[in-house]
């Protein structure tokens, strides 16, 4: 998929290998299907003098014509089904061990991110909180542990063909591994009320050299807003939200 | 109270029709238990219904198109609108549009006419159930006018967004989106009730069960399937209104399962789809048998290979969710069940297409419009493989891919398969011929313009553009000229397909006023229908007919005429 929008993760091309199969052997079927009721559309259209021919599909010689093709529709499915299954297994059953950790807690209306701060730790007070701005390190497995604050929201990055929904009460593994450094559209997928469209962030892939960067510069930045208190708690531990709420 | 006060009360039922005195306008027309009237009571509030989800589409598409501009005929769309309008397009168009017109209108007006009775088995039940529907279409849109504006927590409605007013902001709007669209099940469980019984008890002299024309057949199928499925959307509504106005945690994160929700609503529907399917096909076997002089092919096949969709199509639901939190492994399952639907559906598919071999084939404008869902809605049954492929909707879940999908699906459905009504049973309703010309302008110019709404869909979904988005200004990916030429594209197309519904409405009128007389039989079909005046009289035929053989003997070898109706002796 490729020529509409770029893949850059690992299993990326797994998914797009599984469309192209399946637009091949659907395309199949629909040129085929297609063509042979307009052909008979033109073909048999109404002649002065000519009778319709008494078919009623009650043999099984006439039925073979529906049932031959659908064994090779079975083939097909079959075929779509094994390639599915393999490339699921490899996509959401299976789940490489962690090189990072990312949390991700969805509310309404954006997206927060926490990294692992200096000590290797999600969850610790060092950890480096974002809003609707995501940075992993190019070539890692990521795991995301997704988690929602209210409604459902749905974390989606179209370029690494990662999706799940975040659902309150509960926390998700996923994982993707990025293959491309760049800057990418996150979505929110799953309808969640009003600013459902506003739920718009970015994800940076990186390197390790700019990604450490990155981290020193928020670290040391984050301490050094301008007009901050003195006395403003740790960057860490600063609420994300910017949302209005209710 | 004594058995025999429970006849007094039978009694007046069982012999309501059969007194055929002078009517007034409001017993003929309004307060009719006619399962005719029932029936285009039903269509003409769905076609009703059509015209304010088109509307809204309109709205929601323009929108899209220029953003933030101002919308001929609405204003400027703001968030909380564009989400009910979408909301409520979506619902009426599933539960006021299609289900009333293809089910309840369709079967109500065809199964006793094609059975040979004069009425459905409760005819006051039957009434009961428009009036209940009546009412739910009045709740629906009042919605609208509730503070707080009308529900736009999308039609599937998934709590705890739909369940908490903190969470959807519309305090009013949530509770009567759940009453309105719990009331019309129960209108249609009521109707359904009739549809099944009718045709087991009712079936004219010398009817077999498989000398009924395959659409009732497919009515009563698709009927069967709604009672299956519908009672777990019922207790799922029951709990969420409860969430919402009591405060109880059905459906919340603390003390219930949000995702339950989920499996409660779609197991209704997705059977629900092919509810909406079945009778469509029966009405597409009905008209290319028609216009083809051909018999059915396969018949019984048929019959049995529908029974299997209605099976199958009960195991599939999780398919809508394998993103949505359930056990990965369960969506391997549910991939397979939901590739496997394909099977039966290609079977009935291809025998559809088998009745064209050395047909007679004659393009009037039900044909037209008969084919066209077969060639539109192809597209709409293939591409859902893509999405019942597990790994391969995880990208495309919840993106355009999937409004151009059921779009493909529903429209052919809805529009082709309900103009091939329309202009089927248009002389039978009313006695009158449409015009063919105007009809074959309606058609061509809908159908082409239909495709350039929805093939750009497909590829914005393709690009990864996702649904029910109000803005896309905040995505780098999105907001490039040619995503936005796109979206433009679709827009144009929906307001060229709008204008070519003039020549439809044209055609309408001016047939009902100076139609050509259409006479019992216009079509020369073998059904029963065609036997009785058209439009039939209160009670359909003064005397029922009786029938010597099945419904689609089209081209007999040996038979001067290319028909042989039902209800000739010889
Ligand atoms: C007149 C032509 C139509 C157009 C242009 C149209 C367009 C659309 C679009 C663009 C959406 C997605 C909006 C969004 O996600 O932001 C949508 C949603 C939907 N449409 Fe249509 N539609 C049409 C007719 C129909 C018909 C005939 C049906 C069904 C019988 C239907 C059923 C639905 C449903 C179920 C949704 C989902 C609503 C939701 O997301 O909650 N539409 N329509
Ligand atoms: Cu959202
Ligand atoms: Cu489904």
């Amino acid at each position: 998929m490729n020529h509409w929008i770029k893949g850059v993760s690992s299993y990326a091309a797994d998914i797009d290998g599984l469309f192209w199969l399946v637009t091949a052997l659907i395309g199949f079927w629909f040129i085929v299907a297609q063509g042979i009721v307009i052909y008979f559309a033109l073909k048999y259209r109404r002649k002065e003098g000519v009778k319709a021919a008494y078919i009623t599909g009650k043999t099984w010689r006439e039925l073979s014509w529906v049932f031959i093709p659908v064994v090779l529709v079975v083939m097909c499915d079959g075929w779509i089904d094994v390639a599915t299954a393999s490339v699921w297994h490899n996509v959401k059953e299976t789940l490489p061990t962690a090189d990072h950790k990312v949390g991700v807690m969805g509310q309404q209306w954006a997206w927060t991110f926490s990294h692992e701060g200096p000590d290797g730790k999600l969850g610790t007070p060092d950890d480096i909180v974002t809003v609707d701005d995501l940075h992993v390190v190019v070539n890692k497995v990521i795991h995301v542990d997704l988690q929602s604050k209210d409604v459902l929201h749905s974390f989606s990055i179209p370029v690494m063909r990662f999706k799940q929904d975040t659902i309150p009460g509960r926390s998700i593994t996923g994982w993707f591994k990025p293959t491309v450094p760049g800057v990418y559209d996150v979505q929110c997928a799953e309808i969640c009320g009003l600013g459902h469209g506003y739920m718009a962030a970015r994800i940076t892939v990186q390197t390790q050299a700019d990604y450490d960067a990155w981290m020193k510069a928020v670290a040391a930045g984050a301490t050094a807003l301008p007009g901050a208190p003195a006395a403003s708690p740790a960057p860490a531990a600063a609420p994300a939200t910017q949302v209005p709420q209710k | 109270m004594t058995s025999s006060s429970v006849h007094a009360d039978a009694a007046p039922e069982a012999d309501s029709h059969a007194h055929h005195a002078p009517q007034s306008f409001w017993s003929k027309y309004i307060f009719s238990v006619d399962h005719k009237i029932i029936g285009l009571q039903y269509t003409l509030t769905g076609i009703f219904m059509a015209v304010v989800g088109v509307y809204m589409s309109y709205v929601f598409r323009m929108h899209l198109a220029n953003p933030a501009a101002h919308i001929p005929f609405y204003g400027v769309l703001s968030p909380a609108a564009y989400n009910s309008l979408v909301t409520n397009h979506g619902t009426i168009m599933i539960f006021w549009v299609a289900m009333p017109i293809l089910l309840a209108g369709l079967g109500n007006y065809c199964i006793p006419l094609m059975i040979g009775c004069d009425d459905m088995v409760f005819p006051r039940v039957n009434r009961l159930s428009f009036q209940v529907f009546f009412l739910s279409t009045v709740l629906l849109l009042v919605g609208f006018m509730a503070p707080g504006g009308a529900f736009g927590g999308a039609w599937t409605s998934y709590p705890p967004l739909s369940a908490k007013v903190e969470y959807n902001l519309t305090p009013h709007g949530n509770v009567i989106w759940l009453l309105a669209v719990a009331l019309e099940i129960v209108a249609f469980l009521l109707g359904g009730i009739n549809f099944v019984t009718t045709a087991m008890n009712s079936r004219a002299k010398g009817m077999k069960m498989f000398d009924m024309p395959v659409l009732v057949w497919m009515i009563v199928i698709a009927t069967i399937i709604f009672m299956m499925s519908v009672g777990p959307l019922v207790a799922g509504a029951v709990m969420l209104l409860l969430d919402q106005t009591l405060g109880t945690h059905f459906f919340a994160a603390q003390g219930g399962d949000p995702v339950l929700w989920q499996h409660l609503f779609w197991f209704f529907g997705h059977p629900e789809v092919y509810v909406l399917l079945l009778p469509e096909l029966g009405v597409v076997c009905e008209i290319i048998c028609v216009f083809s002089r051909k018999p059915l092919f396969g018949y019984k096949t048929i019959v049995y290979t529908t029974f299997m969709v209605g099976i199958l199509s009960m195991i599939v639901w999780a398919h809508h969710q394998f993103i949505a939190g359930i056990d990965p492994r369960m969506a391997s399952i549910f991939s397979l069940t939901t590739i496997i639907i394909s099977i039966p559906v290609a079977v009935i598919m291809f025998a559809m297409i088998a009745t064209l071999f050395k047909g007679s084939i004659e393009f009037k404008v039900p044909m037209l419009w008969a084919i066209g869902l077969i060639v539109e809605f192809l597209l709409g049954g293939v591409t859902g493989i893509y999405l019942g492929s597990s790994a391969l909707d995880v990208y495309f879940h919840d993106t355009y891919f999937v409004v151009a999908h059921f779009h493909y699906t529903l429209i052919p459905l809805v529009a082709f398969g309900g103009f091939a009504i329309f202009t089927y049973y248009f002389p039978k309703v009313t006695g009158k011929m449409l015009d063919e010309r105007l009809g074959r302008i309606h058609f061509w110019g809908s159908a082409i313009a239909f495709n350039f709404i929805f093939i750009p869909l497909f590829f914005s979904g393709l690009a990864g553009e996702h649904r029910r988005i109000y803005d896309y200004s905040g995505f780098a990916e999105l907001t490039t000229p040619h995503m936005q030429s796109l979206r433009t594209m679709a827009t144009h197309a929906l307001l060229v397909m709008i204008a070519f519904q003039i020549p439809f409405v044209i055609n309408v009128i001016k047939s009902l006023l100076k139609g050509a007389p259409a006479g019992a039989n216009p079509w020369k079909a073998n059904t029963l229908e065609w036997t009785a005046d058209s439009p039939p009289p209160h009670g359909n035929w003064a005397e029922l007919p009786e029938v010597y053989r099945g419904p689609y003997e089209y081209s007999v070898p040996g038979r001067e005429q290319d028909y042989w109706p039902q209800n000739a002796a010889n």
